[in-house]
């Protein structure tokens, strides 16, 4: 249980990693792919199945496809991409990990964060999951799908190729 | 097989937080790092799913399912937003010709 935590934890930071330094944007993706597939993991080590089974079907399945057909249909897949300044570069990675230690050293004097309560098995289960969904979350359920339809429609007016001439 | 209240929380809650805090600092290395926009959108992703995991953590820690039902609209966001994005990279390649984000810096004062 343990074991695979730290195992699943050390794959999602490798692909993160290589996500980054990669030089070809197709072993990027594949990388991101590897990485959800060990945040999926965690989800089943959290017993959270729902979540699990989601992020497999609409990370891996149908954005990271979605990355591929972009990436395939317009030829972006060279990889002689100009690269930013070494002085860029430098303090990008200072801030990263500038960032990182803050992070963590704000973390390190929280109180412990586990709480009373008791363990209850069932709250991933897609049967509670929906019971709450569709109870306390019905309006912004409803909002999303709003939200969906106006990105739908974004997406499909800036596709379209421009038919006016431009005065 | 053991039984799942002791197979679950054997890990502590600090090593989430560690984990969700470094993919999220990966995530933000990509975007100072790259020029390329599409990377840029892929660790743009990475940032949102560390902090899912987050979010389910906590939610499983503390026996809150609203905490999962966030993660589930954090996700629905995502996808529109990925739409949206791959949409404006497409007109960028085609009305500029590159994909390169340095090119784009008419907004930037």
């Amino acid at each position: 249980m343990q074991f695979m935590f730290y195992l699943l934890a050390l794959v999602a930071l490798l692909s993160a990693a290589m996500v980054v330094f990669s030089r070809s944007p197709i072993s990027s993706v594949i990388h991101l792919v590897v990485c959800f597939l060990a945040i999926a993991g965690h989800y089943i080590l959290l017993n959270a199945q729902f979540l699990a089974v989601v992020q497999i079907i609409v990370y891996t399945g149908a954005i990271m496809v979605l990355f591929l057909f972009v990436i395939m249909l317009l030829n972006l897949n060279t990889t002689n991409e100009p690269h930013k300044s070494m002085l860029t570069k430098v303090s990008a990675l200072i801030a990263g990990g500038l960032l990182f230690l803050v992070l963590l050293a704000s973390f390190r004097g929280a109180n412990d964060i586990v709480a009373a309560h008791p363990y209850d098995a069932k709250i991933g289960l897609v049967k509670s999951l929906g019971m709450v969904l569709f109870r306390e979350y019905l309006l912004p359920f409803e909002i999303s799908s709003v939200l969906f339809i106006s990105a739908m429609v974004g997406a499909v007016l800036l596709g379209k190729r421009d038919t006016v001439k431009k005065s | 097989m053991e039984p799942i209240q002791t197979a679950i929380r054997v890990v502590p809650l600090e090593h989430y937080v560690i984990l969700a805090s470094a993919l999220f600092c990966i995530g933000i290395l990509g975007v100072l790092f790259r020029r390329n926009t599409i990377i840029i959108l892929m660790c743009i992703e990475l940032m949102l799913n560390s902090v899912t995991l987050l979010l389910a953590a906590f939610s499983a820690y503390h026996s809150d399912p609203a905490g999962q039902v966030f993660v589930f609209f954090i996700m629905v966001v995502a996808a529109a937003e990925v739409a949206v994005g791959l949409a404006i990279l497409v007109m960028m390649k085609r009305n500029i010709d590159s994909i390169d984000i340095n090119l784009l810096n008419r907004l930037k004062w």
